[in-house]
């Protein structure tokens, strides 16, 4: 059961061959038996789980009207507020944090009858590729218990790859929905910046961070993208206008006459061969269904990484200084005579980690008078290079493709100790994030040196996320029809499985 | 190469309001001639005339109806304070006599 789509579940539902309960059960079983090696979840909500549960088929046995995917299982990023449950964004900051309010996307899952398992690790406050710099010790690739599963939404990545849970929700600040979803196998979505509330979402980068979904096929983060998408006024960023329509060209998946732009600067030298031939060989079969492929140029992209760890640092070091030890999370160093200050130095010092002290560290630097203009002012006039540089793009095709990310999983330990190595695994991801368009990621196959995952990347303009879908399925319709089953069958089975 | 010193980055530590030990400053400062140079590459460019982007949005002074909606009750608003006295967060000393 836990193995079908979420789709097929949502079917099953509703014809009463399965409830909520069993369905939801199946996956805490599932998670009770390999979450101890893969380490996806900060915190399981069973109780909490198994009650919406129940909720939603007392709902459904009344003849409520119900959202396509009540009842689904779901792992909720443990970035984003959720009422009672503890919240921590992978930090020793907020450890026992319980958030007096749910953000809007945990208000729109509860409303649509999503069943929320719990919260997933992530690299802290989101800033990392391999779920290696939570506060809770790493998450662990699926596919190879050695390997990271990418970050930093690794957790909720590596949850839905183990068929822990059916969907799950990350977030996208420099590509931390993507990547993992290509090094664990799965489909993931960054959507246009302003379509998901940030309400709720603990901020890293605000100009950037956006929530999206994660599935195993295109058409289930389809139906999770309709569901947690929309206008809220509780966000100054979102945008005011109609969802566009995901499920139905997840539904459709035709690229008949569609121009799909090959973005010279992401592919080449820098990227593995295994992921480059995978790459090569997806777009021979979007060509054969009838698309036409075009090379097009984005000079400036090669600036996008150099942009990206200006902005996002100098950013965070302004969002995180509300964490300041008065009114929630962590305070340490309160004796006698302290003063406020004191108390807080002390406080972020225990509560922080290395990769975001670095982050505030560099954010610091790049704000301060004298290094103003030639570090953060000049990041920002190459994000206007970087959106007119797309803009030029999309004039010449529909969508834009390249690799996700540059390698395949890499071993635990190999890079933690090295920050721009680290980085550089962001190089392809970065540019929609400064643009604030969408971009998808889905599976591709797998690389003939090491069998690990590729992802395959789609990139649409801000509001037409129903192209990357549109393209997404058929490649992913194409490649099922020629590999003869998932990508996930390939995966090892977890110890302990059932 | 670009380079920060120990100093500068307790500078830097100290305008953070993070209190940092001696091996993290040492560390920190050994890692940021690279990462420095390496985000550097943005004045490579020509960006004479370019204008800068804070945010991906064309959008100003966005405000909703001024209506009164529900918000926490004290009691929530409380909830996670590190300590609280009569329904207020008690923080450390801010003002007043210098020890």
């Amino acid at each position: 059961m836990i193995r079908n789509t979420a789709a097929q579940m949502a079917d099953a539902l509703a014809k009463g061959e399965t409830t909520s309960v069993e369905l939801t059960q199946a996956h805490l079983d599932r998670i009770a038996a390999v979450d101890g090696q893969v380490k996806a979840f900060l915190h399981v909500d069973s109780q909490g789980a198994l009650a919406q549960a129940k909720d939603v088929d007392a709902r459904r046995a009344k003849g409520e009207k119900l959202s396509p995917i009540a009842g689904i299982p779901l792992a909720l990023k443990d970035v984003l507020a959720q009422k009672s449950v503890p919240t921590t964004a992978g930090s020793k900051i907020l450890q026992g944090w319980l958030p007096p309010y749910d953000s809007t996307v945990v208000s729109k899952l509860k409303a649509a009858g999503v069943v929320i398992m719990g919260k997933t690790n992530m690299d802290e406050f989101a800033m990392g590729s391999s779920t290696e710099n939570s506060g809770y010790g790493p998450t662990f690739n699926p596919w190879d218990l050695t390997r990271t599963p990418g970050g930093s939404s690794g957790g909720s990545a590596a949850a839905v790859s183990a068929f822990e849970a059916p969907l799950a929700i990350g977030s996208d600040t420099g590509g931390s929905i993507r990547q993992p979803a290509a090094l664990t196998g799965i489909v993931g979505v960054r959507p246009t910046y302003g379509a998901v509330s940030r309400f709720g979402l603990i901020a890293y980068s605000s100009s950037l961070d956006q929530a999206g979904p994660f599935g195993r096929t295109v058409l289930d983060t389809a139906l999770l993208h309709e569901v947690m998408a929309g206008h809220d006024v509780k966000d100054a960023t979102s945008i005011n206008a109609p969802v566009p329509a995901v499920v139905a060209a997840a539904k459709s998946g035709d690229v008949k006459g569609m121009k799909i732009g090959v973005i010279k600067q992401l592919q080449g030298e820098g990227y593995q061969k295994g992921v480059q031939t995978r790459f090569d060989e997806s777009l021979q079969v979007l060509a054969s269904l009838g698309a036409e492929i075009v090379e097009v140029d984005c000079p400036s992209f090669e600036y996008a990484l150099a942009a990206y760890y200006l902005i996002a640092p100098s950013e965070c070091s302004s969002n995180l200084a509300r964490f300041d030890a008065m009114r929630y999370g962590l305070r340490t160093g309160d004796v006698d005579g302290a003063s406020a200050e004191a108390v807080m130095s002390a406080t972020r010092d225990a509560g922080f980690g290395r990769e975001v002290k670095r982050r505030i560290i560099l954010g610091t630097y790049a704000l301060s008078s004298g290094y103003y203009d030639a570090y953060y002012g000049s990041a920002q006039k190459i994000r206007t290079l970087i959106i007119q540089d797309y803009a030029k793009a999309f004039t010449k095709a529909d969508v834009l493709v390249s690799p996700t990310a540059p390698t395949t999983a890499y071993k635990i330990g190999e890079k933690v100790d090295d920050p721009m190595a680290m980085y550089l695994g962001d190089v392809a991801t970065i540019p929609v994030n400064l643009a604030g368009i969408c971009g998808m990621s889905l599976p591709a196959g797998l690389a003939d040196e090491d069998n690990l995952p590729v992802g395959f990347q789609i990139m649409a303009p801000a509001m037409q996320d129903q192209r990357l879908y549109q393209v997404g399925a058929a490649l992913e319709a194409a490649l099922l029809t020629k590999w003869g089953a998932p990508i996930l069958s390939k995966a090892p089975e977890l110890k302990g499985a059932k | 190469m670009s380079s920060l010193s120990r100093d500068d980055v307790a500078k830097l530590a100290g305008l953070a309001r993070i209190e940092m030990t001696e091996a993290e400053l040492v560390e920190l400062s050994s890692q940021f001639g690279l990462i420095l140079d390496a985000v550097a590459r943005v004045q490579e460019m020509d960006l004479s005339g370019v204008k800068a982007t804070s945010h991906p949005q064309p959008l100003e002074n966005i405000a909703r109806p001024d209506v009164v909606l529900p918000s926490l009750s004290p009691e929530d608003a409380l909830s996670g304070a590190p300590a609280q006295e009569e329904s207020r967060f008690r923080v450390p000393q801010i003002l007043g006599e210098a020890e």
